[in-house]
C-alpha cells in the first residue's frame, strides 16, 4: 500500500500532499519536513531507496523516490509495494503529467494542483495503484477536464 | 461583496510574501474573506472558496472550517462542484470526525449517478476514507458495480471493494460472486484492479486462498499471453507488454504457491519462461524479474529453478543501476539462510558491494556478509570485514563490531587469530564496540591460557598507541591488572616478534 505521496521542490516547499492514511495536521506537514530533509542530502548517484523516518510509523515503510531538475516525487510504500514497480509508476505518473500539460514543469504544479490531484486520482486510489496506461488516464482526464468546461464558465 | 478572487491570483499573491509572516498576514485575510463568503452561503464561487483552501492546507494552515462546504458541494449537481467537493473530503475529512457521516447518503446516490464519472469520484472518495459505517451501509451498491461492463466504474470498485473489506473483513464474502469472471476481462485496468483484490482476499483468508488455488491455471495463461503477445502499443512500456499487470500477477502466483505443491509445479514453467526471456536492458523489465525471483524463491520450485534465479540476483549484482542493486542484496539477506550454497557463490562480489559508495547497499552487503561466513571462509572474510570497519561510517562500526566479534567466536581457527582479531577490532573501532562485549572478551582472554603473555604484552602496546578507546583501556587495564607479571617479566622481544 502506499501510504503518501509527497511533491516537493529543492527547498522543500510542497507541491502536491497526498496521504492515503489519516495523520493530523501538524504531523502531516513535520512528516513533509522530515521527508525532504531526507531525501535532499542525498547524492543524485545513489539508489532511490530510503529506510529510515520513523515519522510515518512503523518499520515496514520505506521511501522511494525520484529527483526530476526542481521537484522530487517521493512515495511512502509498503513491503507490499514492489520498489522496482513502484519507480516505474513514478515515471508514469510523471510522464502523464507532461502529456496532461504539455511540458510540464513546477510552475504548473504550483498554478494547478487541484488539476495535479484529478491526474493523480486516476493513477493512484486509496494508496493502491489504480491505473498505468498513459494514454487511459489522460483520456480519462481529459474528459472529465471537458465535463468541467462545459458547466459554466472557469469558476474556479 | 465583489467576486472571491481565484485560485491563480491567491498562488499568485502568496508567492510575492518574502517572509513567512508576510505569507501568513495573506493567508489570514484570504481566510477571512472566505469565511464570510461561506457565511453568506455562496452556492456559485463556494467551489472556488474550497480551491483556495485546499490550496493554503498543502501549505501547512488549518482548513477545518471548510469542512462543511466540502459537503455542500458535494450535494450539488454540478461535476465541478463535486469534484472540488469529494476531493476536499478526501483532504482535510476523515473517519475522526462525526460530520463525515453526512457524506453517506450523498455517496449512495452518486453510486448511481447517471455520468460515470460522478460514480467514479464517489467509489473513489469511499474507497480512500469510507469509515466502517459507511461502508457498511453501501457495500452493496460497490458489489453492484463490481460486475458492471463499464470499465472505468469496474476498477474503481474493485479497489474500494479492497477498501470495504479492510474496513470491514466479514464483508468479505460479499464480494466473491462478483470475483467469478474478473480475470476474463480484456481490460487491462481491470485485470489489474481485480488481481489487487484477490490478492487482498487470498491475504486475509486462508479458505479464500484455498478457493482461489483453482485460478492458478488462468493466471499463468494471462501471464503467457502478456509475454508472448508482441508488440501491443496500448498496453507497451519500452518494449515490454504491461509490466505492472505482470508484477501483480507474479506476486498473486507467489501468495497461491506458497506451501502447496500442485500450484507451485502448476506455474513452474511460466516461471522460468519469465525469467529467460524478459528483456533486462529497461528497468521495467527489471522488476519483473525481481518479482519473478521472489515468487520462485517463495513458492515450492525444483531445484534448478531455485537455482536460476538466485543467479539472476547475482547478475543483478553486477549491473550498473544501484537501484537494482539494493534489490538484490535485499532478496539474497531473505534467501541465504534457505538456499545458502547458492547464495556463497557470489560473495566475492557481495564483499565487493561493501566499497559501494552507496550507504544503503554498504549496510545491506554487511548483513549478507555476515550471513555468509563459515568455516571455510572465515579467514578472507574476515580481512574484508576488518578492512570495512577501518573505513566505514560511524553508524556502521557498532553492528559491524558485534557481527566480527559473533563470526570470530563461532569459526576462529586459532585461539591466537581470535585474539589477534578482537585485538584489531579494539584498536580500530574501540570506541563503537557494545558494552557487554567487554566481559565476553575478558571471558575469552582468561580461558586462553598460553595467550596470557602475548594477549597483556600486545594490549599493553596498544595502549602506548592509543589511550582513548574506553573498551580497550578496560579490557587492557583489567589483562595487565591480571597478568602484569607476564609483562614485567622482560619478555618484550615477544612483542616485536608477534606484531
Amino acid at each position: 500500500m502506499i501510504k503518501a505521496i509527497l511533491i516537493f521542490n529543492n527547498h522543500g516547499k510542497p507541491r502536491l500532499i497526498r496521504f492515503y492514511q489519516y495523520f493530523a495536521e501538524d504531523m502531516q506537514q513535520q512528516i513533509i519536513r522530515e521527508t525532504f530533509h531526507l531525501v535532499s542530502k542525498r547524492d543524485d548517484n545513489v539508489c532511490n531507496f530510503l529506510e529510515g523516518g520513523s515519522l510515518i510509523g512503523g518499520s515496514d515503510y520505506k521511501l522511494i523516490y525520484r529527483h526530476y531538475a526542481t521537484l522530487y516525487f517521493v512515495f511512502c510504500v509498503d513491503s507490499s509495494e514492489s520498489e522496482l514497480g513502484i519507480l516505474d509508476l513514478i515515471q508514469v505518473f510523471v510522464e502523464t503529467l507532461d502529456k496532461c500539460f504539455e511540458n510540464v514543469c513546477e510552475l504548473d504544479l504550483i498554478f494547478h494542483m487541484d488539476k495535479v490531484h484529478y491526474i493523480l486520482q486516476e493513477v493512484v486510489m486509496g494508496g493502491m495503484v489504480l491505473e498505468t496506461n498513459m494514454n487511459e488516464i489522460v483520456a480519462q482526464v481529459e474528459l472529465q477536464n471537458r465535463m468541467e468546461k462545459s458547466e459554466v464558465n472557469q469558476v474556479i | 461583496m465583489p467576486a472571491p478572487i481565484r485560485l491563480r491570483e491567491l498562488i499568485r499573491t502568496i508567492r510575492t510574501a518574502r517572509t513567512q509572516a508576510e505569507e501568513r498576514e495573506m493567508i489570514q485575510k484570504e481566510c477571512a474573506a472566505i469565511r464570510s463568503s461561506f457565511r453568506e452561503e455562496d452556492n456559485t464561487y463556494r467551489c472556488r472558496n474550497v480551491a483556495k483552501l485546499l490550496y493554503m492546507h498543502m501549505l501547512g494552515y488549518p482548513a477545518h472550517f471548510g469542512q462543511l462546504e466540502c459537503l455542500k458541494l458535494i450535494a450539488s449537481q454540478k461535476f465541478t462542484d463535486k469534484r472540488i467537493g469529494y476531493l476536499g473530503a478526501m483532504l482535510l475529512l476523515d473517519e475522526r470526525q462525526d460530520v463525515h457521516l453526512l457524506m453517506t447518503n450523498c455517496i449512495k446516490n452518486d453510486l448511481n449517478h447517471s455520468t460515470q464519472y460522478v460514480q467514479g469520484l464517489s467509489l473513489c472518495t469511499l474507497g480512500c476514507m469510507g469509515s466502517s459505517e459507511m461502508c457498511r451501509d453501501l457495500a452493496g451498491e460497490v458489489e453492484k458495480l463490481l460486475k458492471t461492463s463499464n470499465s472505468y466504474l469496474r476498477k474503481k470498485a474493485a479497489l474500494c471493494a479492497v477498501h470495504v473489506i479492510r474496513k470491514v473483513p466479514e464483508l468479505m464474502e460479499m464480494f466473491l460472486p462478483a470475483t467469478k469472471n474478473l480475470l476474463s476481462e480484456k481490460n487491462h485496468g481491470v485485470l489489474h484492479t481485480s488481481v489487487v483484490l484477490l490478492t487482498e482476499m487470498c491475504e486475509r483468508s486462508p479458505d479464500m486462498l484455498s478457493h482461489f488455488r483453482k485460478l492458478v491455471p488462468q493466471l499463468v495463461r494471462i501471464l503467457k499471453n502478456l509475454i508472448m503477445s508482441g508488440y501491443s502499443p496500448e498496453h507497451d512500456v519500452s518494449g515490454i507488454s504491461d509490466p505492472f499487470l505482470q508484477v501483480r500477477i507474479l506476486r498473486l502466483l507467489r501468495i497461491l504457491g506458497k506451501g502447496d505443491d500442485d500450484s507451485s509445479e502448476a506455474m513452474n514453467d511460466i516461471l522460468a519462461q519469465v525469467a529467460t526471456n524478459t528483456e533486462t536492458s529497461k528497468n521495467v523489465g527489471n522488476a519483473i524479474l525481481y518479482e519473478t525471483v521472489l515468487t520462485i524463491m517463495d513458492i515450492k520450485s525444483e531445484s534448478g529453478l531455485r537455482v536460476l534465479a538466485i543467479n539472476i540476483l547475482g547478475r543483478f549484482l553486477l549491473n550498473n543501476d544501484k537501484n537494482i542493486r539494493y534489490v538484490a542484496l535485499t532478496s539474497l539477506l531473505k534467501t541465504v539462510q534457505t538456499d545458502h550454497n547458492a547464495v556463497q557463490r557470489h560473495r566475492s562480489t557481495i564483499v565487493d558491494c561493501l566499497k559501494d559508495l552507496d550507504v544503503s547497499i554498504k549496510r545491506r552487503a554487511m548483513e549478507l556478509s555476515f550471513a555468509l561466513v563459515n568455516g571455510n571462509n572465515i579467514r578472507g572474510m574476515m580481512k574484508e570485514l576488518l578492512y570495512f570497519l577501518d573505513s566505514c561510517d560511524p553508524d556502521f562500526k557498532a553492528d559491524c563490531a558485534s557481527g566480527i566479534f559473533l563470526a570470530a567466536e563461532k569459526y576462529a581457527p586459532s585461539k591466537r587469530w581470535h585474539i589477534d582479531t578482537v585485538m584489531r577490532v579494539l584498536t580500530t573501532a574501540g570506541s563503537y564496540v557494545r558494552d557487554d562485549s567487554v566481559p565476553n572478551l575478558i571471558q575469552l582472554i582468561t580461558n586462553s591460557v598460553e595467550m596470557h603473555a602475548y594477549t597483556v604484552q600486545r594490549l599493553y602496546k596498544a595502549l602506548l598507541d592509543d589511550i582513548s578507546q574506553q573498551p580497550l583501556v578496560q579490557v587492557a587495564s583489567w589483562c595487565i591488572g591480571e597478568y602484569g607479571d607476564l609483562l614485567v617479566s622482560g619478555q618484550l622481544h615477544c612483542i616485536i616478534l608477534h606484531t
